[in-house]
């Protein structure tokens, strides 16, 4: 406990190198006024993601009223894993089960894109590579040895991993992804997919979003108006000042 | 000052209230017939801007108190149920998160003023110790605060600052383990920091505070020129470079106030994360004991101190040397041995003095958030040093330097 700061410093020193350096990450160019792309993310979550990932943050209800659908709509269509229209976004899968299939649990996703960025979570979705050394078959490009296995490949195909030779001794680096045999998805649907999921999940992440980007204006306007007059009304009384 | 005596009401509920309570001495003696120096430049609004943020603050931090849960296992879920499930809860919680760092940026402005124009000379020593405490107090206020939602940074950079006491020699570990609880931060560090944060150093605050305007209002603010108005008084005994408090620099304020506000509003609506300043990326992760962050760093207020701390390679140096940096703040009045208060009547030295100790310290606090390469290490070394001499050398070349002619009257 006493060496934890030292620790800490002298551990930081190589994360300098690590530090997402050497991967850039793609522009998931999320849009929250967008909802025909959040309501197709929302089926894309729930069909794929919600099946082992809790959004435990989120409830139902929220979603047919931000997404500009019926709770009717939100039940027959995207509640599968709740009874209820009111409940959030759990998760069947016993978390003790989960950490013996996946070696951890898969964490919720709630606010993963605040914490990640939306950046990170659409290049993550787009990393996956085949890597038959590994129990799930795939490794992923800025997340080694993940413990998710490719969730999307149905949609994707089969992503090839594409080999440069890194100088090391002919020791091999995987610098990028090759998808060989098509899934029921182009490149381009598939990239499209994993936008609107992404979105979906930068709403979910902060469902008030749009609410304040709304708000914000009316209130800037209002205290441009407020200042101005409180200037105009110091002037006034400063005039006889000097 | 000799002063007219104030007349009390004798009418109304006015007169009703002034038979019983000191109603007319309270208005007329501090804002009506308290004179404030006329020259007050853009400098001078933070000090009611930093009032305005304290009041922010405790409004916002009652309503996060009705929902916010402190549990181990609750504290992380009960903010994101404000952020969604309570009505407006996400702006009540952006308020707050804002108004931290808001309060960091008033203050270190509001000690900048005066550090430029000597606010902290004779007489004001008293207001400007009183002041160092309420700022101590509020690192103190913010340190317990950010640990409150729970996330990985809270978590870690609460257990890095208090393993810092345990450096201190012989009784560290105790202190340390006094401190959190527990060996580690746990439910019962939680449970202490929200009490803490939410009644002890809240009343702390707001008792100093008053103070500090008490202190201040005894001997009267300093200005731009430093100079004391109260020695140019007129036939009445009003200082001649004086307004009346209130209504000029009442509404003078209301004017500042509207112009943070619009900026404060554009942070919260459009940028609260402040890209990561405020709220950080890593804190949105729930606190998880068994997974150390790849960085574990302070908000951004506090890197200066961290930077320091960093630079000395002992770590009890290190936290000696952290605590010397605040330390040495408390000691400028008797630092500072120039014969004028305003930097506007100071030499070249003073002036080269203060630009270096400012861009020390901003320097410090950039590199207090990058990691400690060997690289950054050194140049935190040389800003620390730089730092230091800043208040070391002042009692020397403060008495050395050659000033310039105050002037009578403020300019």
């Amino acid at each position: 406990m006493k060496k934890l700061v030292f620790a800490v410093i002298v551990l930081m020193t190589p994360f300098l190198a690590m530090a997402s350096g050497d991967h850039v990450l793609e522009n998931s160019n999320v849009d929250p006024a967008d909802q025909a792309s959040l309501q197709k993310g929302a089926r894309t979550f729930v069909h794929y993601c919600l099946n082992c990932h809790s959004a435990s943050y989120m409830r139902y209800n929220q979603i047919a009223r931000d997404l500009g659908l019926t709770e009717e709509e939100v039940m027959k269509n995207l509640m599968f894993a709740a009874n209820k229209i009111v409940e959030p976004m759990n998760v069947a899968m016993p978390a003790a089960e989960a950490k013996k299939w996946f070696g951890t649990v898969p964490p919720d996703l709630s606010v993963i894109t605040r914490a990640r960025g939306s950046d990170w979570v659409y290049t993550y979705l787009k990393s996956f590579y085949l890597d038959p050394s590994k129990p799930t078959g795939v490794n992923n490009l800025i997340f080694k040895d993940v413990g998710m296995p490719h969730v999307l490949w149905e949609l994707q195909g089969y992503p090839e991993p594409v080999f440069a030779n890194s100088g090391h001794g002919g020791e091999k680096a995987v610098t990028g992804i090759k998808v060989t045999a098509p899934g029921k998805q182009t490149a381009a649907q598939y990239d499209e997919t994993v936008h609107d999921l992404v979105n979906f999940m930068s709403y979910v992440g902060e469902p008030s979003k749009l609410t304040r980007a709304r708000l914000g204006p009316w209130v800037m306007i209002f205290l441009a108006v407020f200042a101005l007059l409180a200037y105009l009304l110091k002037k006034e009384y400063w005039r006889d000042v000097h | 000052m000799a002063k007219a005596p104030i007349e009390k009401y004798t009418t109304g509920l006015a007169g009703w209230f002034d038979a019983r309570f000191p109603l007319s001495t309270l208005w007329e003696g501090h804002m009506v017939q308290y004179y404030a120096p006329k020259n007050f430049n853009n400098w001078y609004f933070f000090g009611s801007l930093a009032i305005l943020v304290l009041v922010i603050q405790v409004v916002t931090g009652i309503f996060l108190t009705m929902n916010y849960k402190p549990d181990a296992n609750l504290a992380f879920g009960s903010v994101e149920y404000i952020m969604r499930d309570v009505n407006w809860g996400w702006l009540i919680r952006y308020l707050h998160s804002t108004g931290a760092s808001s309060f960091f940026i008033v203050v270190y402005l509001h000690m900048f003023r005066g550090l430029m124009y000597g606010s902290y000379r004779k007489p004001r020593e008293l207001i400007w110790l009183i002041g160092m405490v309420v700022y101590v107090g509020l690192m103190a206020e913010a340190f317990m605060g950010y640990l409150l939602p729970w996330g990985q940074m809270s978590f870690w950079g609460a257990q890095v600052i208090t393993s810092l006491f345990g450096a201190i020699p012989f009784i560290g570990e105790s202190l340390s383990l006094w401190l959190r609880g527990d060996f580690v931060i746990a439910d019962a560090t939680l449970n202490r920091f929200f009490a803490l944060h939410v009644a002890a150093l809240p009343m702390v605050i707001l008792g100093l505070v008053f103070l500090h305007i008490v202190a201040l209002h005894e001997v009267g603010s300093n200005n731009p020129d430093g100079i004391e108005i109260k020695k140019n008084l007129d036939e009445h005994g009003r200082p001649k470079d004086g307004v009346p408090f209130h209504p000029y620099y009442s509404i003078k304020d209301i004017f500042g106030a509207a112009v943070f506000m619009f900026i404060f509003a554009g942070v919260v609506f459009f940028w609260p994360e402040f890209g990561g300043w405020f709220l950080e990326p890593d804190n949105f992760s729930p606190a998880n004991p068994m997974k150390t962050p790849e960085h574990i760093l302070p908000v951004w207020y506090f890197t200066p101190f961290y930077a320091i701390l960093r630079a000395v390679p002992d770590k009890f140096l290190g936290v000696v040397a952290m605590g010397s940096a605040i330390a040495m703040l408390f000691l400028l009045p008797w630092l500072d041995q120039s014969p004028v208060k305003s930097i506007r009547y100071k030499g070249i030295i003073s002036k080269v003095a203060l630009a270096i100790f400012a861009v020390s310290f901003v320097s410090l606090g950039w590199l207090g958030t990058r990691p400690a390469t060997p690289v950054l290490t050194n140049f935190a070394r040389l800003f620390a040093v730089l730092y230091f001499a800043f208040f070391l050398l002042m009692p020397i070349y403060s008495k050395i330097d050659k000033t310039e002619p105050v002037p009578e009257r403020v300019t």
